[in-house]
């Protein structure tokens, strides 16, 4: 069965979390934490925080209304964490770890989120080599039966323009042959910008009605290009951008060659992508980071200011951002932030 | 899931934990089939919206496309040759029991006949799909009766033919109608075959080389014409000869018109041909091989006597002779016994084993397009194999639930690789087995006896050498002091 994954809070010095199972340490997370609902393992606050008192009480009343009014504080704490703002950076060790972190945190919310029919969990998807390792995990939850996708829906970040649909690189194809063949969902729920509408303007208009109607995106899981842009909204984007048409930059183009023969000619120059402005309004973010040579762009991502040349640096300022990533990818980063979300110091 | 039903009606099947013969190689994929035909999946999911109505679990089977069997004189008793009342209801019976042996698609054949047998048979063949009521028909097989004396074979003498005086009017004459002819054997040597050759030709018909005294030149010059098969290579023609190679030359003769191929049927049940020869021929023209049973109304049938046309045969296991003499009639092996002696004999992959049966056929006849692959829109008459276990027809069953036509049979070795269980298995019996080796040394093995052989080292002492395996020379147990 599913563990909660590792991570690191943001404050190190967090005190010993309450009984929630999301922020639970994976070593004192009980098998099936994920499955089973929150409400049947939490113990009110007051009258935990009072059975601490009282097995003090031998220690003297003062001592006892201390660790009471202790008590409270770590539970205002908590919940603020739980509502309030976060940024986490997420290190792991290697890009399966990576993957596998994500997959599950992924499964996690879905679960938890107990999707019916007419309550669908919306996830935002991204494409490329980073997110295989986490839909190969996805896919694995899903064939053992821990996981079912019956009333997720999917938003695709973004789509060639001018690439027949059954190309063996458009990102349809890669959805269906990486993901959506082997999980359970509806074809109706799934959705991806069309590049090859005879408008192209109003089916990217069309996509953020899709949005709306399914009550926002939960979860927008993303990657990062080597130029720091977020789906393919390229440098010099406005951070406030929908869904459009966007040129493809040439380092996006030089990074994609490879999956064309390395023929820059066959590459396409324009493509469909959500706006940063639609990203940032999903309820969460979780970017996928790894590899060195993705390194420089975290950086500018995280360590330097919001700026649209660096198009993820836009997530600094969202709510509840994640950013998942795997040793190679904090080269660039100072000792002290990597130091700081290991909770090494 | 529901299939959205906006394109059609019909319920979608899905063949899950199965490996696809596709693109010349196995691979693991999911099988989509609607109404007989094979779906592009991407294609339902993004434009449908549809999704699979029944899912089918194949336990890691292998699914290969039906196979094609251009040559096959009848079985269970029907014989084609033969023009019965009930010629009809018998061809419908080979039709439905070949399909356990994994044949979806066959060309029922004629051996040498009169032409009133022909007047009479062939308007009752007719080119239809098929399901999961039997095989489809393709055509019928005309083998003769335009073909050498000499090379007759068990096909009887007083019906041979030729076409000499008066051409393709003979041949017409002689077959009545060419409807639902598929392919026709005849012998190149004969004049005015070219002439011949080129009006079948044209008219869409497969013409092949057999029972015939040709030389390679005269079957070079057919080719040029038109003919694009040979029927039962080795069989029926004359032998390899380095300094002409007759038709069999046709496998490496480079007269052979750029874009055409020349394809060449062969009988692998281990009797008609010599496992060697498979080899040699599979070898020099892989891509040519196409497996035919050439099987009479005695396959599927207890040993004894049958009818074969105008003669009367004898069935004794695998092996069919004409009645009182020792002359090879035919065979009584099925389908799947060909390709799995053909990839025991030759050890090619099971890829190159299950397209010999049928995408070379497809390939031969022109239709590989819609049979003979497992690619999306063509027709899902699909073979379900099992490694190693024994033909079970239950799938004719689903097929026909499913409407799809789907059948089970065997196929030959797989080529995963062993599971942990399988490897404790063979680990064990290896380490029996070492034991029960060192055992028998123990016991019988410490003095020398004159059946070994004994060989004197340089200081006097003798060594022995050791006939089992696994004990050097130099163990000491062995050595003499």
């Amino acid at each position: 069965m599913l563990t909660l994954p590792q991570e690191s809070v943001c404050s190190p010095s967090a005190a010993q979390p309450l009984d929630v199972p999301m922020l639970r340490p994976p070593e004192a997370a009980s098998p099936r934490a994920c499955a089973e609902p929150p409400a049947a393992r939490r113990r009110p606050l007051l009258a935990r925080c009072f059975r601490i008192a009282s097995a003090r009480r031998g220690g003297g009343s003062a001592a006892a209304f201390r660790s009471a009014v202790l008590g409270v504080c770590r539970g205002f704490i908590l919940l603020y964490k739980l509502f309030a703002a976060i940024m986490r950076l997420v290190i792991l060790e290697d890009y399966d770890q990576a993957s596998e972190w994500a997959a599950k945190y992924i499964c996690n919310r879905i679960i938890q989120f107990k999707p019916t029919q007419g309550r669908y969990f919306t996830l935002g998807l991204p494409t490329g080599s980073t997110p295989l390792g986490c839909y190969k995990k996805l896919i694995e939850y899903h064939k053992n039966g821990d996981l079912s996708f019956k009333y997720v829906k999917t938003f695709n970040m973004d789509e060639y323009v001018g690439l027949p649909r059954n190309h063996p690189e458009s990102y349809h194809s890669y959805m269906w042959n990486n993901f959506f063949k082997h999980i359970d969902i509806d074809p109706n729920n799934a959705h991806i910008l069309d590049g090859n509408a005879p408008d192209l303007q109003v089916e990217c208009d069309a996509f953020e009605k899709k949005i709306e109607e399914a009550g926002g995106i939960d979860l927008f899981v993303g990657g990062i290009g080597p130029d720091g842009h977020i789906a393919f909204n390229e440098p010099g984007s406005s951070l406030s951008s929908r869904t459009r048409l966007k040129t493809l930059a040439m380092d996006t183009i030089l990074a994609n060659a490879k999956y064309f023969d390395g023929d820059l000619s066959k590459v396409p120059t324009m493509a469909l992508t959500v706006g940063v402005g639609t990203v940032m309004d999903a309820r969460e973010v979780m970017i996928l980071i790894t590899g060195a040579h993705k390194a420089f762009a975290l950086y500018k991502a995280i360590e330097e200011g919001v700026n649209h040349m660096w198009t993820v640096s836009a997530f600094q300022q969202h709510p509840r951002t994640i950013f998942v990533c795997d040793e190679d990818a904090t080269l660039e980063l100072r000792v002290k932030t990597v130091k700081y979300f290991k909770g090494e110091h | 899931m529901p299939s959205n039903k906006s394109v059609s009606d019909a319920p979608i099947a899905q063949f899950t934990n199965c490996r696809l013969l596709r693109g010349r190689r196995l691979q693991r994929e999911d099988l989509w089939v609607r109404e007989g035909k094979i779906l592009n999946p991407e294609k339902l999911f993004f434009d449908e919206k549809g999704s699979a109505d029944v899912q089918l679990d194949c336990k890691g089977c292998i699914l290969a496309p039906g196979f094609i069997d251009v040559q096959i004189n009848g079985g269970f008793g029907v014989d084609f040759s033969l023009a019965t009342d009930d010629f009809r209801s018998g061809i419908d019976l080979v039709a439905q029991k070949i399909l356990s042996h994994g044949v979806t698609s066959f060309c029922p054949t004629l051996v040498t006949s009169p032409p009133s047998v022909y007047h009479q048979i062939l308007p009752q063949i007719s080119v239809r799909n098929g399901g999961a009521h039997g095989a489809g028909i393709l055509g019928a097989h005309l083998e003769g009766p335009f073909i050498s004396k000499e090379k007759k074979g068990a096909h009887p003498e007083h019906c041979i033919r030729t076409f000499e005086e008066n051409g393709f009017q003979d041949l017409l004459a002689t077959y009545g109608s060419l409807d639902c002819i598929r392919i026709v054997t005849l012998a190149p040597e004969i004049k005015r075959s070219s002439e011949v050759i080129q009006e079948l030709t044209k008219r869409g018909i497969c013409v092949s080389l057999g029972h015939s005294v040709a030389n390679l030149s005269q079957a070079e010059e057919a080719v040029q014409h038109g003919a694009t098969f040979i029927t039962h290579l080795f069989n029926a023609m004359l032998p390899f000869h380095h300094r002409d190679p007759g038709i069999v030359g046709l496998l490496t003769s480079d007269k052979i018109p750029a874009g055409r191929r020349v394809f060449y049927g062969m009988i692998s049940d281990g009797i008609h041909t010599n496992p060697a020869a498979l080899r040699i021929a599979h070898r020099a023209h892989p891509k040519g091989m196409v497996l035919v049973t050439d099987a009479i109304a005695g396959m599927g049938l207890a040993p004894g006597r049958h009818t074969l046309g105008q003669q009367v045969v004898e069935i004794d296991g695998l092996n069919t002779y004409i009645a009182g003499t020792k002359t090879l009639s035919g065979s009584v092996a099925t389908m799947d016994t060909c390709v799995r002696h053909f990839l025991e004999a030759t050890g090619c992959s099971v890829e190159t084993a299950l397209e010999a049966a049928s995408l070379h056929p497809a390939q031969l006849l022109g239709i590989e397009d819609r049979k003979g692959t497992l690619n999306y829109d063509s027709d899902a008459g699909t073979v379900m194999g099992m490694v190693g276990r024994r033909v079970s027809a239950c799938w004719s069953k689903v097929g026909s639930a499913i409407n799809a036509g789907c059948i089970c049979c065997f196929t030959g070795g797989s080529r995963e690789p062993h599971s942990a269980q399988d490897l404790l298995w063979i680990f064990a019996l290896v380490i029996f087995f070492r034991w029960v080796l060192v055992m028998l040394h123990e016991l019988f093995g410490e003095a020398p006896t004159s059946q070994m052989s004994m060989e004197q080292s340089k200081d006097g002492s003798t060594l022995q050498s050791c006939p089992v395996s696994g004990v050097g020379r130099n163990s000491s147990a062995w050595r003499q002091p």
